[in-house]
């Protein structure tokens, strides 16, 4: 039964390389969009705060709550102006890049930091396993808010100290997962052949056990994408986060929850944008898990190009 | 035929995969009878469950799709009766059990329950179902059935539970067992009691008995009628010994001829050196000792069996040696060098000398590896080959060694069968120039066929490259054909050792005579003969 993949996944196995990963992205329409939309997003975050930066700091009092859709006031104005009568739009492709440094960077951290712990933790004996793990204890027995407002009042609100901050709350998710899935996969018989060829610990963790732990890994990473900007905006929220005339998404929200019933596009826009980086995260991530299966590539090589 | 109890004809199943369509079985037909055996015997991939899950309601459709024939039972077709009758039917009329007992019994519910159930379930009354589950329990052979009753499934053994899987299949007296590989994942000894109790159980009850397997020696034992699949089709058919002595297609030729335990004997030469020594070996967990005073000596060149059952310590043995666990006591001397005492470097030498190939190859080939890099990682280990180049070569040149072409290495294991997986892993294990391959049930995971393919493979390696081996098996035929040196382990003990001619044709100790008795010889006749003969004396 298994021979009958071989002619197919033969080749891409030749192919390899990037060329073969765009090929199969093409191939998923939905992951294609995503990867698409995270591309915009990026760019808006790298190139929007010095093509619009003024823009989306200029005040119109008069233009003040405008309606969204409405071209009066100029393109800018098409999703409608804030309280203050700043344009939306210009706002929000400004607001990309903070909410991605702190989002990305908060995540990264927490990622690599837990998955390097879980891993030692995991692999290593049982007396590191209790230091890592009752570390992560500490940090989970404190509320995570707790601790941001604790660190921020102390050393003051910046993005370097967001990220800090949150990666810190977000740390112990990763560390126990890895180390849960190290548990199960070092047991596995080809960590054992691995061993008995005489590979050292080093190898056998980051060739034979990270490669499996990985996709869960990233699942998770994805997801928390979309916490790590909800909690950044309630610190913002606090007035220990992000500070005005400096703006993210999630600040945006919670500035215009009081207009909820008179303006409900000012917290809309916003909130959309969070929504849909999250979304397009998630599907990519998806596809990714499947691409990087040896065992599962087939089903998107298979696919014919028109199927969606 | 026409008054056969149940009977399949002209049955095709497809299944859709994202392949397209795969013709799982076409046109099969078989029938049995009451007080009838009829074995199924296939190898794996060959379609030979595929027919009873139909009649069993238990193909998954889709994907699955039956294409034409019909079931018939007592002369109704099962296919066109609605899914509620067919559940009334299921388990009152035909009972089925499967390989895996553990996996068919929910953890969660003590046995007892379980069985009661099958019974409540079909609208028996609870009192009454608790009597016969009560002797029924006794009636397999459990000892204290009152207390088995209120016991948990990890609780028994494999065979106790297997027992267990029979007794709940019984409850409602089914005209029709089906036994799905039913003493596949016992010990042969084990194997020998299940299958004299069901044989005791027929000739009780009545039942028609299907029985599916991939064993000769099974059907020898047991079957009265056999019919032989390979590719979703019927190839053979008819009794059981003239099927075995007089096979029309090459299939079953080739199946025959593949049957282990009927080469040469060999004869171990003594006067080459010692490789590995191992002296006074104890390991335990816990409490339970798991090795106890095991010391053996494997000359250079040959090939020394361990042979027990599950449980005997053989396993613990080989990972003791490999230092995947840590001894307790004792010596284990590879050329006069105590690997238990090794320090980390001189170990990472040894290890280059030493592979060992799995049971398993499925799980011990990292799924994430391609072939080139799974074969080439030893290299990385200890600094070997550095040409790129040259590893291609060499990759290639191992990979044809094993019987498979270079242009494998670009694959990944999940595209290859099982038998081919495990080519892959001796290749893997031959990279690093062994002097010495533990291979640890490496075979029991294949079909026939493949296993002889296997065992040739490395008598061949054995015999160009003088590499040794320290083999450890179940399969009392495997090791005759193989092994120079036999040791047979039972408990953590050694029981009896010796050239492989010695213990076969003359074993000392009696649990080495049971252990040979209970071994399936794929001739009817002769499993007739053997049983014959045991039942004279008693």
């Amino acid at each position: 039964m298994t021979d009958l993949t071989l002619p197919k996944s033969s080749q891409s196995g030749a192919r390899g390389g990037i060329a073969a990963l765009l090929a199969m992205l093409w191939r998923d329409k939905v992951a294609l969009v995503s990867a698409l939309v995270l591309l915009v997003i990026v760019i808006c975050a790298l190139i929007g705060p010095t093509l619009l930066g003024d823009l989306a700091t200029d005040q119109n009092l008069r233009g003040r709550n405008s309606p969204p859709f409405d071209l009066e006031r100029g393109w800018a104005f098409v999703l409608g102006g804030d309280s203050l009568g700043r344009p939306m739009l210009a706002r929000l492709v400004v607001a990309a890049r903070s909410t991605m440094m702190v989002a990305a960077g908060a995540v990264a951290c927490a990622l690599l930091i837990g998955a390097a712990l879980g891993l030692v933790a995991g692999y290593l004996g049982k007396g590191v396993s209790q230091v890592i793990m009752r570390l992560a204890d500490v940090i989970m027995s404190f509320p995570s808010l707790l601790i941001a407002v604790v660190v921020l009042y102390v050393l003051g609100p910046s993005v370097p100290n967001m990220i800090l901050v949150l990666a810190i709350t977000r740390i112990p998710i990763y560390l126990r997962t890895t180390r849960a899935e190290v548990l199960e996969v070092r047991e596995r018989m080809f960590v054992q052949a691995a061993v008995v060829m005489g590979a050292r610990p080093g190898r056998i963790i980051l060739r034979h056990i990270l490669p499996v732990v990985a996709p869960t890994l990233v699942t998770i990473a994805t997801l928390d994408f979309a916490f790590v900007m909800l909690a950044e905006s309630a610190l913002s929220f606090l007035g220990i986060g992000i500070q005005p005339p400096d703006i993210t998404w999630g600040l945006m929200v919670s500035q215009g929850r009081p207009y909820l019933t008179s303006a409900w596009w000012l917290a809309f826009w916003p909130g959309l944008m969070i929504v849909i980086t999250t979304l397009s995260l998630n599907l990519l991530s998806n596809w990714m898990r499947i691409a990087l299966d040896p065992a599962q590539r087939w089903r998107l090589e298979a696919r014919s190009t028109t199927n969606g | 035929m026409a008054d056969a109890l149940l009977e399949v004809r002209n049955l095709s199943v497809d299944f859709h995969t994202a392949h397209g369509t795969v013709h799982a079985v076409r046109k099969v037909g078989w029938s049995v009878n009451r007080g009838e055996t009829l074995a199924i015997l296939g190898e794996s991939g060959s379609g030979k469950s595929v027919s009873a899950s139909a009649v069993m309601n238990l193909l998954d459709m889709p994907p699955a799709r039956i294409v034409s024939g019909e079931i018939l039972f007592e002369g109704r077709d099962l296919l066109k009766t609605s899914a509620e009758e067919r559940r009334a039917l299921n388990g009152k009329r035909i009972a089925m059990i499967f390989q895996d007992p553990l996996g068919h019994l929910n953890p969660v519910y003590s046995v007892g329950w379980q069985i009661v159930e099958m019974m409540t379930a079909h609208g028996r009354p609870a009192d009454a179902a608790r009597a016969r589950a009560l002797e029924l329990i006794a009636r397999v052979g459990l000892p204290e059935p009152e207390r088995a009753m209120h016991k948990y499934p990890h609780q028994f053994s494999g065979g106790q539970r297997q027992r267990l899987m029979i007794a709940m299949a019984l409850m409602l007296k089914p005209d029709i067992l089906i036994a799905d590989e039913p003493t596949t994942a016992l010990d042969v000894t084990i194997q020998a009691e299940v299958l004299a109790l069901l044989k005791e159980l027929q000739a009780e009850t009545g039942m028609g008995l299907v029985l599916i397997t991939h064993d000769l020696g099974v059907v020898a034992e047991i079957a009265d009628r056999v019919v032989v699949m390979s590719d979703g089709e019927i190839v053979e058919a008819g009794t059981a010994g003239d099927v075995y002595h007089r096979p029309h297609h090459p299939y079953t030729r080739k199946l025959i001829g593949a049957a282990p335990g009927k080469g040469e004997i060999r004869r171990p030469d003594d006067s080459s050196p010692v490789l590995l020594e191992i002296k006074d070996l104890c390991k335990t967990y816990g409490h339970v000792p798991a090795l106890k005073n095991v010391s053996l000596a494997l000359h250079k060149g040959q090939s020394l069996a361990v042979v027990g059952e599950s449980g005997s310590g053989k396993s613990t043995l080989a990972r003791t040696v490999l230092r995947l666990e840590t001894a307790d006591s004792g010596e284990a001397l590879w050329k006069g060098k105590d690997l238990i005492a090794m320090n980390a470097r001189d170990l990472l030498s040894v290890r280059r000398q030493i592979q060992m190939v799995f049971q398993d190859p499925t799980q011990s080939l990292n799924p994430r590896m391609s072939v080139y890099q799974i074969i080439s990682e030893g290299w990385d280990i200890h600094r070997l080959v550095p040409d790129r180049a040259a590893r291609r070569k060499r990759v290639a040149e191992l990979l044809e060694q094993v019987g498979l072409l270079p242009e494998h290495a670009q694959r990944y294991p999940h595209q290859f069968s099982g038998g081919q997986r495990q080519r892959i892993a001796i290749a893997r294990a031959l990279a690093l120039e062994p002097e010495l391959i533990i291979c640890d049930e490496a075979v029991s995971a294949l079909d026939v066929s493949i296993q002889a393919q296997v065992i040739a493979l490395l008598d061949s390696l054995r015999r160009r490259l003088g590499i040794s081996f320290l083999f450890i098996a179940h399969d009392l035929g495997v090791v005759r054909d193989f092994a120079d040196t036999v040791v047979v382990m039972k408990s953590g003990e050694i029981v009896e050792s010796g050239p492989t001619g010695e213990i076969f044709e003359d074993p000392q100790q009696p649990y080495t005579q049971r252990l040979l008795a209970a071994n399936l010889d794929p001739d009817p006749d002769v499993q007739a003969q053997r049983r014959l003969s045991a039942s004279a004396p008693a």
